[in-house]
């Protein structure tokens, strides 16, 4: 069978329909089944409506298919200015026809039984607002309002299945949300009807962090990650961080970059790093890592690349000062918007609204290399695996968009790798390690590459200085080995991780 | 019994009385609903009613006016304030009740 025979007969079996929110049709494959309906519940305050308008508002504006909001909980004014924020208009995409929001108030308390009835009143409202603008796709939220809105129980699910069923014979894509229920999916049963995509969101705070998951708990018929996601609400919406299903299929791009240092260009294979790999500077408190990073970002400017410097530990005027001792000037960068430095101390935001605001001036400067001087700081504000998941999933981000990323970490003295960084290891290309030598009552400075994929480095410890004038490495000294090797503790350790 | 009736209709002093019957097409539950209150009317409030039967199948906009999600639905538009009753109205004392024709025991 032919690859593209298999494609067909796959779509065949379930056409899938892409919510354009970031991440999640990566992570279910393509998007939700088209055609039929799929629950998400969660909490509230979990993002649910969201979610659900996210889907009609990309859909919309992405795919040219119209949407209904069918809102049982807010009307379409408050609405609107809740998801201005995120840029969506509501308003004007009513205009092209492109969006309904329709608002359903029910109140228990004036309505009154008397005999037998259905809910045709509901379906002919939503028949008529799909009707009207050929709607592909449909948001119920939510629809169990309607159970403390309809006395009858028997009446209300018969007719609930009912809904389900004509809304996959009208084949539009629906999102049905539902609260979170105790040792149910929803409060109300209502994964009983949706039988295709069950999606559930949450919301949690651990130790004052908050992080928000999605989880797809079911999707017949197709593959789906089965992991939680961490997701973020930032300034465009919702986007997911998948994890295995990007990462192994970034583009290696064979293109060069210099770090600003003839030197270290000689020592990674003559050239430079690669475009899009992912650079991680270790070393020792005061050993130049920042230099470095800023060497190389000045480099890139100077190229006329973009940059975007994240400062955990010193604030844009600082560096620029510290920078202009070594002969740095970084202020004309600034200036002309090749660099943009964002400084925050780590311990101000929880996990998610750090990479909420990465995430989106990453999105929104598109730049060509990226600097989180250091990463170790962004480890100390959330429990060990959880942020070294993220920190893998942020790495991974950036490799995704091809940007060369330059990561800066440090070390203890007695370490010549920190053993926090071990688990993110795996997706650094080079590494460099620069180090505090003593020897004979001289402290000097070495620099090595620990490792660089895809090129042959050097691997000799070479002197490294800050001069007025920059950065300067200078060729093997027998001082400076000698220096090394006098600290067997450190070697072992070194040749270990290595 | 024509006593009872007397109290209670002094105490809806408005001569007129506006109600709505929200159908989709001539089903037998519309059918039923609209002959059971047309018996309930005639009987407790002749010649101070109107009924106007909507059928949102031929006019679909209208059920967002009176946000109207179950068939049949009976709104009382006057007097205020506004109720609803949902059914087939077979159900004649829910129904008086409903209309505040008859006190909830």
């Amino acid at each position: 069978m032919t690859t593209s025979k298999r494609n067909n007969r796959k779509s065949n079996i379930l056409p899938k329909s892409p919510t354009g929110i970031q991440g999640l049709d990566e992570v279910t494959g393509g998007g939700l089944p088209k055609g039929r309906p799929t629950l998400v519940a969660g909490a509230a305050g979990c993002g649910k409506t969201l979610f659900a308008m996210e889907f009609l508002v990309r859909g919309a504006i992405q795919y040219d298919e119209p949407g209904v909001f069918l809102a049982f909980e807010e009307n379409a004014e408050e609405l609107a200015q809740n998801v201005a924020s995120f840029g969506f208009d509501l308003k004007a995409l009513a205009r092209q026809k492109m969006l309904t929001v329709d608002y359903v108030r029910v109140e228990r308390t004036e309505i009154e039984e008397a005999g037998e009835y259905n809910l045709d009143g509901l379906f002919i409202r939503l028949g008529h607002a799909i009707d009207t603008i050929s709607a592909k796709r449909v948001a119920l939220d939510t629809i169990e309002v309607l159970f403390s809105a309809i006395p009858n129980q028997g009446i209300l699910r018969a007719e609930l299945h009912r809904l389900f069923r004509w809304l996959k014979d009208k084949g539009v894509t629906a999102i049905v949300t539902g609260e979170r229920g105790e040792g149910t999916i929803t409060r109300f049963g209502l994964e009983e009807y949706v039988a295709d995509c069950v999606i559930v969101l949450d919301h949690r705070v651990n130790e004052q962090l908050s992080t928000r998951r999605l989880r797809i708990v079911k999707y017949r018929g197709s593959l789906h990650g089965t992991n939680e996601y961490p997701f973020l609400i930032g300034r465009n919406g919702i986007s997911v961080l998948p994890i295995t299903s990007l990462a192994l299929e970034h583009h290696a791009s064979t293109e060069r970059v210099s770090s600003g240092i003839k030197k270290l260009d000689e020592m990674l294979g003559n050239k430079g790093f690669y475009r899009g790999s992912s650079i991680l500077i270790s070393g020792t408190a005061g050993s130049g890592k920042t230099s470095l990073a800023s060497t190389f970002v000045d480099a890139a400017c100077r190229r006329g690349e973009r940059c975007l410097y994240f400062a955990f530990e010193e604030s844009p005027s600082q560096i620029i000062r510290n920078m202009a001792s070594i002969g740095l000037d970084l202020q004309p960068h600034v200036k002309k918007g090749r660099l943009n430095f964002h400084a925050t101390r780590p311990s101000l935001y929880g996990l998610e609204m750090h990479l909420v605001t990465i995430h989106d001036l990453i999105r929104e400067m598109e730049p060509d290399i990226v600097v989180i001087d250091p990463i170790t700081d962004f480890i100390s504000i959330g429990s060990e695996l959880e942020v070294k998941s993220t920190v893998t999933r942020l790495i991974d981000h950036l490799k995704t968009l091809e940007i060369t990323t330059m990561l800066t970490s440090i070390t203890a003295e007695e370490h010549s790798v920190d053993q926090s960084l071990v688990g993110v290891s795996s997706l650094i290309d080079t590494w460099i390690s620069v180090r505090n030598l003593e020897d004979s009552g001289e402290r000097r400075r070495g620099i090595f590459i620990l490792k660089s994929r895809g090129m042959s480095h050097s691997s000799e410890i070479r002197p490294f200085l800050l001069t007025d004038n920059g950065i300067e490495i200078g060729t093997l000294d027998p001082a400076v080995s000698r220096a090394a090797l006098q600290a067997p503790q450190k070697s072992k350790q070194k040749v270990h991780l290595y | 019994m024509e006593k009872g009736k007397q109290r209670e209709r002094t105490k809806h002093p408005a001569k007129e009385w506006e109600l709505r019957l929200y159908v989709a097409g001539q089903t037998p539950k519309s059918l039923a609903a609209f002959a059971n209150l047309k018996k309930i009317c005639d009987e407790h409030l002749a010649g101070e009613y109107h009924i106007e039967v909507i059928d949102l199948l031929k006019n679909p906009k209208l059920a967002s006016g009176d946000q109207i999600l179950a068939i049949p639905t009976l709104v009382r538009k006057l007097p205020q304030p506004i109720k609803k009753i949902i059914g087939d109205l077979s159900n004649t004392e829910r129904v008086l009740v409903g209309l505040d024709l008859r006190e909830q025991k």
